[in-house]
């Protein structure tokens, strides 16, 4: 496919791999923040391939992982009790909350649909005016935009049935709760592409000031993810500290200014709970008083339900990198994606669950001459 | 003749007859009057045969033994998709799985389960490519039945057909005739059907020019059986679940591991965009017109000459091996030389957030 194959090339993975190993002399952590770049250095068996000095551990960037599991239970009980219909991202629909997943209530009776852009839930609004029609909105900056633009148009529209739950969570405030963390292993990061595609590279270089660290703005293609390590290693073998942008064909400096704009317009910024983490101040996005009528949250009175996750385990661990999906003894036992433990194994974006997709150990195997 | 314009020739040729009824209601499955009006409006006379012209509870049937016997049922949204619909999907599907037990399609069984309001014009649409479909696979329909559920009890229509194929003498299919060595070949371009399919689904639609590949593989089977006999080790048509989940279950079932070359999967352009653009695995996704062959390493070459000259099989390629090293396990490797596992999948292969 063009503009994609030349980022899977072969030949150039085998010289980027070799420029690696001839760069670097010592052990070195890097975190990719996410989950899209996980999946891609698991599916294309990238981590087998980088030299032994290389530890790449996976961030928390799943926003579906992350979604906090009361947000959850309220998406079932508007979908279950309240009638409406529940609009979401596929991904989301599997995601166990306390008792079920919107999957199960959806099997119960409840209306729940999966779409592609918030923006068909707000048709969906026009098309049934005597139905309350709610969307589920997930996800990093990436998504924020189009989430606020789906508010944006229901408000000139002037419609009163449309509104959303707002789970949207920042990366650069759980960088720095990463590194702020005195257990920390990370020396360097692999940002999110898409993450700055839309907010720029701005906020990542107070972080690279204060804690030393190399930030490289990468993308998802293994050549980009090639690219990227290299820049990294580059760096922290010359003990520097710099942002660099490795996307640049699709990151600008500033980022997408508009969408920038109709997230301004429609968020604030709030302290916000990372399932499997902890609550990491300033590190979600609220909608404004301004548009309370929009926020499902608020409009309709939902009973608050207690939450609790599995006491063993490791998601926390996994999520700062400090430890790996197979490292923890339920992995593929007690834990896997039909019967999660954790947010990292929720989605197929969460670190655990791209491990039991497509890790094996015997994978690192030589084929059979084909 | 291409076969969409034999297609729409047979549509010509075969109009609706005038009925005193537009709309398919509960009575037409009460088995009174209406369901007779219903049957004898056309049904029977469009899929005429000897044996159904019995119109016997059952069918009396010549088959040389040994049989081989299959059934599936067809629940697919939306019923009218790009390149076909639920009639022909639902002969295929049957026949295509007898052909994979080596079987020359014979016989079907053909019900339906209609939800009240479906328009007779989309029952005849359907019926009129089933009989198609008949025609194309070369096989009767000899028995069957209409029930009518509620509005809001099904889905516009289901489909369930039951398939009888006599065995061809030169097959000997099994998934423990599987050896280290064998070569994997598939037979077409991969995921084809289930993109059309979710390009026309609600809250999924985009453009795209793709249209379902469903069609009769049995000729291509035939040929192979014909020229290869009982070096053909195993077929299957890897429909729901995709080629990941028919070798995941091939290695399970046999035993032993399978490698797989990423690049070279056969896979269209337009295929990868829009799977790309879903965040879907194309290898996850559901087929209809293509089947994997696990064959004789020294004939493989062989198999991809004979599949490569029929209708079906131009874009037939070897996209692996079976090992002995890691037992029951897929392992791929990837378009940039990595390796991973290819795992079955939890549930349903769900669109990504981006």
């Amino acid at each position: 496919m063009k503009h994609l194959t030349e980022y899977r090339d072969p030949v150039l993975a085998g010289q980027y791999l070799a420029e690696i190993k001839r760069t670097v002399t010592r052990p070195w952590t890097i975190m990719e923040i996410c989950g899209g770049q996980t999946h891609s250095l698991v599916k294309y068996g990238l981590l087998q391939m980088l030299p032994p000095e290389i530890t790449m551990v996976h961030g928390p960037g799943c926003p579906v992982c992350v979604t906090p599991t009361h947000l959850i239970d309220r998406a079932i009980y508007l979908a279950l009790e309240c009638g409406v219909i529940l609009c979401s991202f596929g991904d989301m629909l599997r995601v166990p909350g306390s008792e079920k997943s919107l999957l199960q209530a959806k099997a119960e009776g409840a209306d729940v649909r999966i779409l592609y852009s918030p923006l068909e839930a707000v048709s969906l609004a026009q098309k049934y005016p005597d139905r309350e029609v709610v969307f589920f909105a997930v996800g990093f900056e990436t998504t924020a935009p189009a989430n606020a633009l789906s508010v944006i148009q229901a408000h000139q529209l002037g419609l009163t049935n449309y509104s959303i739950i707002a789970s949207h969570v920042l990366v650069p405030p759980a960088m720095e709760a990463l590194l702020g963390d005195p257990e920390t292993v990370v020396q360097a990061f692999l940002a999110a592409g898409h993450v700055c595609t839309i907010m720029g590279n701005g906020e990542y270089y107070p972080i690279v000031e204060k804690y030393q660290v190399p930030i490289i703005v990468t993308g998802f293609e293994p050549i980009d993810l090639l690219q990227g390590i290299l820049m990294v290693v580059r760096q922290l073998e010359k003990g520097e500290a710099r942002l660099e942008n490795q996307y640049a064909r699709v990151v600008r400096e500033h980022g997408n200014q508009p969408a920038q704009q109709a997230i301004e317009e429609i968020f604030e910024v709030s302290d916000r709970m990372w399932r499997g983490l902890a609550v990491i101040p300033h590190s979600g996005l609220e909608v404004k008083a301004k548009y309370v009528a929009f926020d499902a949250t608020r409009k309709f009175d939902v009973p608050l339900t207690d939450t609790k996750e599995d006491e063993t385990c490791i998601a926390g661990a996994i999520m700062k990198g400090l430890k790996k999906p197979l490292d923890c003894p339920n992995f593929g036992t007690t834990c896997h994606p039909a019967h999660p433990l954790g947010a990292p194994m929720v989605s197929s974006e969460g670190s655990c669950a791209t491990y039991y997709h497509f890790y094996s150990a015997l994978s690192a195997t030589a084929p059979v001459e084909a | 003749m291409p076969e969409l314009d034999r297609k729409a020739a047979m549509q010509l040729q075969c109009p609706m007859p005038q009925l005193d009824f537009d709309i398919i209601t509960l009575g037409h499955g009460s088995g009174g009057v209406l369901t007779h009006n219903l049957l004898n409006s056309g049904v029977f006379d469009i899929l005429k045969n000897d044996y159904l012209d019995q119109h016997h509870d059952g069918a009396f049937l010549p088959v040389r033994s040994p049989v081989a016997f299959t059934t599936d049922s067809f629940v697919i949204t939306p019923v009218f998709f790009p390149g076909g619909n639920i009639g022909e999907l639902a002969v295929y599907g049957t026949v295509n799985d007898l052909a994979m037990c080596g079987a020359t399609p014979r016989f079907l069984s053909l019900s339906f389960i209609i939800e009240e309001g479906l328009p007779m014009t989309e029952f005849w649409d359907i019926l009129v490519s089933i009989k198609f479909a008949c025609q194309q696979a070369n096989v009767q329909v000899v028995t069957g039945d209409t029930k009518v559920v509620e509005r809001g009890k099904g889905d516009r229509i289901f489909v369930n057909t039951t398939g009888i194929g006599e065995i061809h003498p030169k097959a000997h299919i099994a998934a423990d005739n599987v050896r280290a060595g064998d070569k994997i070949i598939v037979s077409g371009q991969v995921a084809t059907h289930g993109m059309a399919i979710m390009s026309v689904r609600e809250g999924l639609v985009f453009e795209t020019e793709l249209e379902s590949d469903t069609c009769n593989l049995y000729p291509a089977v035939e040929q192979l059986l014909e020229a290869f006999g009982a070096d053909i080790h195993f077929l299957r048509d890897p429909t729901r679940g995709g080629v990941a989940t028919v070798l995941n279950e091939l290695a399970q079932d046999c035993g032993l591991g399978i490698d797989l070359v990423q690049n070279d999967i056969p896979l269209s352009e337009q295929v990868e965009g829009a799977c790309e653009m879903l965040g879907l695995d194309p290898l996850y996704v559901a087929n209809e017109g293509i089947f994997i062959a696990v064959v004789q390493a020294d004939v493989a070459g062989q198999v991809l000459d004979v599949l490569r000259a029929t209708g079906t099989g131009q874009n037939a390629a070897i996209i692996g091996a079976v090992t002995v090293s890691h037992p029951r396990q897929v392992i791929l490797t990837s378009s940039i030389g990595g390796r991973r596992m290819l795992n079955m999948l939890t549930g349903e292969q769900l669109p990504r957030i981006c």
